[in-house]
């Protein structure tokens, strides 16, 4: 049983992988298949900032136990240019790409924990988990 | 606990030839032990039937049904005794537990009457075997490990069945407490009454978007004249929900919103003139069979008739 | 990944087949917006049942597919989307705003041509204006 495992974001394409392995790993998980979807959903988002601002970085999915319940958690990374203002690019709407500015705070909605670290100059890490239900 | 090993052994030359004296085998203990509970099964079910009464357990029943479930249990044990073999007292002791759980019966009152029959056996076998205090010993060894085993399968068997019922119960109150009814084809009614957290508002989302899709509904009108309070979060998810129906294509109708709720939503800002909102259940149903189309197609089908 | 397009009398009809990556969705747009005026189409049906996510830049495309062909005349309901993936983007604050959408294709068609009834009825002879949401505009005679 894969326990964790990297996906590497270099084109748009690793974007659509990464997310099937997300829910080949919430089904491991014993999620329900609405939030398989919001899962998927968040690395979507996460890989796509990977990509276009950063070009690459890397995708992380382990499966967690703890206390009987199951999750997944995802570590977005990259050594991109990193977010100045981590507070304003939480904010619904705010995009530096002429996005709609809702991929990070939507990720945050969509898991159930969400933590960002970014340097800039030096790269951004996302972590988020999403818990099975009960 | 005595090396079992040995029992064993000895059990195996017991059965080989009965009649090579030696140690008496667990297996030959037992069967003396069986038969003594068969000859006093009368004396015996009466006497734990009274100690149940007296130390006021399974009250939510007669008498009449104690003593019948006591005798009941009383040949499931000796024969577990007997058999070695417990999947038919497990088996029984879950059908109790079925019928009696509904009645209130306590999981402390089940091990305390499967408690109170060892005590009434183990007493009786004092008072058998009080002259000869070796024989007594070794009744004792081989009884108990048995008694324990049969008190946990007992005890098991009951927690097991009431957390199984405990979790049928709130399955059916949480679809109890959001039906999703369809009143007519295309239309759906969801009533909300209650209390309603985030996890049941969620829930409450994900039935309504299946109902929508397997009845294919077209408009669905929310009533929460039931609802007495709505926080921010639950607030947001009625917003989502009628956000997400409207991607599956129905509109959403809310009736009954309190002039709090209706407070609660604006606060949140919610653009509730973006939000198709009537007074009541009644005056929702109304509007939607309009957006339906339904007093066209009849008057339309009228005047074709005529 | 193609999209297959399909005329259908005044119609154009896409059906997304699998998971589109942004390169595909940028194509998809393309392709679109340059069809519904090759053909002059009164209607755009996107059909997304095969899609498991809609995240924001899908979305965005769609929305600005929507716009575009707009403006060319034709009205493009999106059709086909799950109950769960509804979900998600509205969580994600996704809700497709200012775009028509129906529970699946034959929905799709039927707000289409009450569209056009509804649009000749009222001025015979002009294109139908495009861009109202069947949700607010389905009572059509
Ligand atoms: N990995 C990253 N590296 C550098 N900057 C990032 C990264 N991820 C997000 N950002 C910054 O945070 C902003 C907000 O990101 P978010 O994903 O919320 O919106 P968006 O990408 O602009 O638009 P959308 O995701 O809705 O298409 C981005 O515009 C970008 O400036
Ligand atoms: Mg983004």
């Amino acid at each position: 049983m894969a326990i964790s495992e990297h996906i590497p974001i270099k084109a748009d394409t690793d974007v659509l992988a990464a997310r099937q392995k997300g829910r080949a790993l919430g089904l491991q998980a014993g999620f329900a298949s609405i939030d398989i979807t919001l899962l998927a959903t968040a690395i979507s988002e996460l890989a796509r900032n990977i990509l276009l601002y950063a070009r690459e970085g890397e995708i992380e999915l382990r499966l967690l136990h703890e206390g009987g319940r199951r999750g997944v958690m995802v570590v977005a990374s990259d050594q991109g240019p990193g977010i100045a203002d981590i507070e304003r690019a939480l904010q619904d709407g705010f995009s530096t790409s002429g996005g709609l500015g809702l991929g990070l705070p939507g990720v945050k909605r969509l898991m159930d924990s969400f933590e960002i670290r970014s340097l800039p100059g030096q790269g951004t890490v996302v972590t988020a988990v999403k818990w099975e239900l009960r | 606990m005595k090396g079992s090993r040995s029992y064993a052994a000895a059990a195996a030359r017991a059965l080989q030839s009965k009649s090579i004296p030696g140690p008496e085998s667990t297996t030959s203990l037992l069967r003396e032990l069986v038969a003594h509970l068969r000859q006093n099964r009368t004396q015996l079910r009466e006497e734990w039937a009274r100690r149940i009464t007296e130390a006021e357990l399974l009250t939510a029943m007669t008498k009449e049904e104690v003593f019948a479930e006591a005798t009941s249990v009383y040949d499931n044990y000796v024969e577990a005794l007997e058999t070695g073999t417990f999947e038919a007292l497990q088996a029984y002791a879950r059908n109790l537990s079925e019928r009696i759980i509904p009645r209130g019966v306590e999981t402390h009152e089940v091990i305390g009457i499967v408690l109170l029959l060892r005590d009434v056996l183990a007493r009786s076998l004092f008072a058998k075997y009080q002259g000869d205090f070796t024989k007594l010993n070794r009744i004792l060894d081989a009884y108990e490990p048995a008694a324990n085993r049969i008190a946990n399968t007992v005890s098991v068997g009951f927690v097991q069945e009431r957390e199984r019922i405990i979790r049928e119960q709130q399955e059916a109150i949480r679809e109890l407490s959001t039906p999703v009814l369809q009143v007519r084809e295309r239309l759906l009614i969801l009533p909300i009454i209650g209390v309603i957290d985030p996890q049941r508002a969620r829930q409450l989302t994900e039935q309504l978007l299946r109902g929508i899709r397997t009845n294919r509904a077209k408009v669905v009108v929310i009533d929460i004249t039931g609802v007495a309070a709505m926080d921010a979060t639950v607030a947001n998810h009625l917003v989502q929900t009628v956000e997400a129906s409207r991607l599956l294509g129905a509109t959403v109708i809310v009736t009954g919103l309190s002039p709090e709720i209706a407070q609660t939503l604006v606060t949140i800002g919610v653009d509730l003139g973006k939000m198709t909102t009537v007074g009541d259940l009644q005056g929702g149903i109304e509007e939607a069979e309009r957006l339906l189309g339904y007093k066209v197609m009849q008057f339309s089908s009228d005047a074709v008739d005529a | 990944m193609d999209v297959p397009v399909l005329k259908q009398g005044p119609y154009l009809i896409a059906t997304v087949q699998s998971a589109l990556t942004d390169a595909d969705l940028a194509q998809l747009r393309r392709t679109l917006v340059e069809q519904v005026g090759r053909y002059r189409s009164r209607g755009l049906i996107v059909d997304v049942t095969a899609v498991d996510v809609l995240d924001s830049f899908a979305c965005r495309t769609l929305r600005d597919i929507a716009h575009m062909t707009g403006f060319r005349g034709a009205e493009t309901v999106i059709v086909g989307i799950h109950a769960d993936l509804a979900f998600a983007m509205v969580q994600l604050g996704l809700s497709l705003e200012g775009v028509a959408t129906a529970l699946d294709l034959e929905e799709g068609l039927a707000y289409l041509n009450r569209k056009q009834r509804a649009a000749k009825a009222a001025a015979p002879g002009l294109r139908p204006p495009a861009g109202k949401s069947p949700t607010r505009d389905r009572r059509g005679h």
